[in-house]
């Protein structure tokens, strides 16, 4: 079937199979691979993106229910001059990744939250991101970064 | 602390300092590539059909309907496989003369010995078609009965191997003096006797397993990308087992995604992607699902352990006794069989005790096979001997705190001769224990306990403690060899100045998450006098770097990188010849500092140490028989093992209505002598105690009774997610190890080893005065409720 999708601005109309996952069309079809494939039971949040601005985990969705939908992944968050997003710059400044393997999603799963929650306590960053996994961090150093980035300002993905 | 690291070179001062990350750039854009990510065009995907019991015979398998099926290139058997290897999978970790390994091929022939065992495997275009036709592989079985519970298989009830005596694999003794350990015991005046279960775990990385082997079309040469921790061993082991010259084989471990031990083996996987590219000529790649991620990569832990201490009337321990029951699973992966040797010589913990008895059967069962995870026996004799201090101090009614302080191994015994056989290099234990207690505010969280018991509240608080030393830096060859371990444990590294004054380091020691191109730059940018950004790190491909031993066992800084400090100062020496000559001065009157070499106290008329790495490259005028360019390398075989030691404290709030435990606030004091990077060993440590919480609260592999995997995804399998854990508040004292030039420990195991049995202790503290003393891993709230039933109350409520 023929989907129209737009990726991090970009619009492109591709026949993909109708069984095909969302995080399939992004990794596979249009060759976005900073979104991880970390299981098979929408568990650890490593392909979260964005949907038109809120978090979605790619792997819940098929690529046919993004049709005409704007999509935000890892790859469209830092600036084109490759000035990391203050989320993406939190997260380096306070070490919230180590293997890098859940990051890009865990980093649109807090563009999300921060949307929702600008200010939020370490009790509801934790709870918001309880839909993604990490084994590296223990978390901590992302909470912190989380915290920070409410922070900043300028977050709006 | 950080000048002294690195005293007496071009310091620019970035050791010690928490210098950000350089790794983070590409992690966090997404530019990083995994091996899933790689784009190889023309691979064939392949897809594993897996035994779906537990133990069986393979009667027929069928591979003719799959075979027609869209896409489908090849459908192989065991059989059909069968000549493509030179030799089984390898174990490299005989620990006794007679141990048993089952042949294990990395496609089984005749039986299937745990579910998830490979049966036949599938090639085709597309990942999808892999696997629709993996699941019209018609395989016949006989389900035998299966060897599942690790007790019941011990005495061999039934047998994991049809043709094998008995399931045991070995029995491994450390009895020093058998007749000090029985007097001991006749003499005390106060015993404990505590069986501990180490569930196993799995240790789920966040990245699934993912391997690709892409044939070079001239010269034979095969490129094999893997998740793996270990390339270098890997490209040994690949070849021997698929008899491929090993030469022709050329590792690369691109980005990898968490490892903890579980990437450091050498799987089924890696060898039939390497077999079936040379039998087809053709790409092939594979990526591991979560579930099957939880049954075809190997379990942690798994372990029975009855542990008994003898102390004196002031709670002197003066002997401990432990026998361990130990799973191995249905085979021998590459250490499995080693895992427990790892811990046998710490179950004194860090206290000095006179008398000792340690013996391990390991066990076969029809199950994953085990193998190392985080810690690797050091989680285990922790837990046990941490728990068993605890019953002790319940016994006799004492502080746990004071019974620690009472047996520590004092900073004055430093170096310490262990009754296991160790020599401990340094350490403090009281420092780190006093350090943790007046953190966390032992004492008012005491009183408060106290409180809380009088006014029979619901939500009873409880302290746990732990205090651990573990052995690091793995590991001295000749150690090794005594153990039967069948490699050394060096590491080597090359340290190169470029024309322009870049410098390179190539290092054996295989990243995946510890920041090591951070590390390492920061190391070699104080030696140099460069800026770390400077310094670009090659790892993680024998093509770039053909030899090194790899990652695990907290030994990439204190083998790896003292090799990479050991390389600069041979490359400085080198140029300070070169410096000398051109200042016309003796070397030994030049001083290096930021970058430039100059005569003591005359530093406006030095020379920079980039000039002359120009200088040694165009070669033009160098003193007589001096080598062309600024290049040095080292190996480094350590002389002792580090012993990284800490204490942590856990605090818990244990609801007595619905047993929910919440782990409210955690403290860790570690040290791992001198720090490189305060950040990431700071991030090392907060890793290591979620894992470890984990296994204390969340996490168990399970089985039914027919030997099923219960539990094959994350939504079984309780990773703990951030609402499930506190942030931590960690504290450092810094005892050097004198092992080793850096002064440096490691740290990647250390949280994990210090938190399980904190926060387990931390439970039973809680709940001590209405009876409860022990509670099994995962801490479940059923199994703490169900605890507090049957549990009968402490006369007089003692601790």
């Amino acid at each position: 079937m023929r989907v129209t999708v737009t990726v991090n601005g970009t619009t492109e109309t591709h026949d993909v199979e109708a069984r095909m996952l969302l995080v399939q069309y992004l990794r596979e079809v249009r060759g976005l691979t900073g979104t991880n494939i970390g299981c098979d039971t929408t568990s650890c949040g490593a392909c979260t993106v964005l949907l038109d601005g809120e978090s979605v985990k790619s792997c819940t969705l098929l690529a046919a229910q993004a049709d005409g939908e704007e999509i935000t992944t890892i790859e469209g968050m830092a600036a084109p001059d490759g000035t990391l997003h203050p989320i993406q710059e939190a997260f380096h400044q306070h070490h919230g990744l180590q293997c890098g393997f859940c990051t890009p999603g865990m980093v649109m799963a807090v563009a999300s939250l921060l949307k929702e929650h600008p200010d939020p306590s370490e009790a509801e960053v934790r709870e918001g991101l309880e839909g993604n996994l990490c084994r590296c961090t223990g978390y901590h150093n992302i909470v912190q970064a989380v915290l920070s980035a409410a922070h900043s300002g300028e977050l709006v993905p | 602390m950080s000048a002294t690291v690195l005293e007496g070179h071009g310091t620019a001062g970035v050791v010690g300092t928490r210098m950000l990350r350089r790794e983070d750039p590409a992690l966090l854009s997404g530019e990083a590539r995994f091996v899933h990510d790689l784009v190889v065009p023309g691979a064939l995907h392949m897809a594993v059909v897996r035994s779906p019991y537990a133990h069986a015979r393979i009667t027929s398998v069928d591979v003719s309907v799959a075979l027609g099926m869209p896409g489908v290139v090849a459908a192989l058997t065991g059989a059909d496989l069968a000549g493509e290897w030179a030799s089984p999978m390898p174990c490299a970790w005989p620990v006794t003369a007679d141990m048993q390994s089952p042949e294990h091929l990395p496609v089984a022939l005749r039986e299937a010995c745990y579910v998830g065992d490979a049966v036949a495997v599938v090639l085709a275009g597309s990942q999808a078609e892999a696997q629709d036709a993996a699941a019209a592989v018609a395989v016949d079985y006989e389900e035998l009965p299966a060897a599942v519970d690790l007790e019941d298989a011990a005495r061999d009830g039934v047998l994991a191997h049809l043709d094998a005596p008995s399931n045991r694999a070995y029995t491994w003794e450390l009895i020093p003096d058998p007749e000090a350990v029985r007097r001991a015991f006749d003499d005390a005046a106060v015993t404990v006797k505590e069986r501990y279960v180490q569930q196993r775990l799995i240790p789920a990385a966040m990245e699934p397993r993912g391997v690709c082997v892409v044939p070079q079309p001239f010269g034979g040469e095969y490129v094999v990308y893997s998740s793996t921790q270990i390339p270098h061993i890997l490209r040994t082991m690949l070849g021997m087992t698929a008899g491929v010259p090993e030469e022709r084989i050329r590792v690369i471990a691109p980005s990898v995604g968490g490892g903890f031990g579980s990437k450091l083996d050498v799987y089924a996987e890696e060898l039939l992607c390497l077999a079936l590219a040379r039998r087809l000529r053709r790409p092939v790649r594979w990526s591991e699902e979560r579930s099957e991620a939880a049954q075809a990569t190997i379990h942690g832990r798994g372990q029975v352990q009855d542990i008994e201490l003898a102390a004196d009337a002031d709670g002197r321990v003066k002997a401990v006794r432990v026998h361990l029951l130990a799973d191995m699973g249905a085979y021998l992966q590459l250490v499995t069989p080693g895992v427990p040797i790892l811990g046998a010589f710490l179950y004194h913990g860090t206290y000095d005790v006179p008398a000792y008895s340690f013996t391990c059967t390991g066990v076969f069962t029809n199950k994953t096979p085990t193998d190392a995870y985080r810690g690797a026996g050091r989680p285990e004799a922790t837990y046990a001997i941490e728990r068993a201090m605890d019953a002790l101090a319940r016994k006799l009614g004492m502080d746990p705190a004071e019974l620690r302080r009472r047996n520590f191994i004092g900073a004055d015994k430093f170096p310490y001769s262990s009754v296991a056989g160790l020599v401990f290099d340094s350490g403090d234990y009281e420092a780190a224990l006093d350090k943790a207690l007046g953190l966390v505010g032992y004492e008012a969280l005491r009183q408060e306990q106290a409180q809380r018991r009088s006014d029979g509240a619901t939500k009873l608080l409880g302290v746990g403690l732990s205090s651990y030393v573990e052995m690091c830096g793995l590991a001295p060859s000749r150690v090794l060899a005594s153990l039967h371990y069948v490699a050394g444990g060096w590491e080597t590294a090359t340290v190169r100045m470029l024309p322009t004054g870049k410098v390179q380091v190539v290092t054996g020691a295989t990243p995946h998450g510890q920041g090591h191109v951070t590390s390492w730059s920061m190391i070699v940018a104080d030696k140099l006098g460069v800026p770390p950004d400077d310094v670009e790190v090659l790892h993680s491909d024998t093509g770039l770097s053909p030899l090194g031993l790899d990652t695990y066992g907290s030994r990439s800084l204190s083998v790896g990188g003292t090799a990479i400090a050991l390389a600069a100062d041979r490359l400085v020496d080198k140029a300070r010849l070169l410096a000398a000559y051109r200042l016309e001065a003796a070397p030994e009157d030049l001083e290096l500092s930021d970058g430039q070499f100059a005569v003591r106290g005359t530093p406006s008329t030095g020379i920079g140490i980039g000039t002359l790495a120009f200088e040694a490259f165009t070669a033009h005028d160098l003193p007589e028989g001096m080598e062309p360019n600024l290049e040095a390398s080292a190996t480094y075989d350590p002389t002792n093992f580090t012993f990284p030691f800490g204490t942590h404290v856990a605090v818990v709030e244990v609801d007595t209505e619905t047993g929910r435990v919440d782990l409210v606030r955690y403290v860790g004091v570690d040290d791992c002598g001198n720090q490189i990077n305060p950040l990431i060993v700071d991030g090392q440590v907060h890793g290591g105690i979620a894992q470890g919480v984990a296994q204390a609260l969340y996490e168990e592999a399970s089985y039914d009774e027919r030997g099923n995997l219960l539990t094959t995804t994350l939504a079984d399998y309780l990773v703990p997610a951030a609402s499930d854990l506190p942030s931590f508040t960690l504290g450092r004292t810094v005892t050097p190890s004198p092992s080793n030039p850096l002064g440096v420990k490691g740290v990647g195991e250390a949280g994990t080893i210090a938190s399980t049995p904190a926060v387990v202790n931390a439970v039973v503290d809680a709940l001590s005065h209405l009876g409860v003393e022990d509670l099994e891993m995962p801490v479940t709230p059923e199994r703490v409720w169900r605890s507090i039933g049957a549990a009968a109350p402490v006369p007089g409520g003692a601790r």
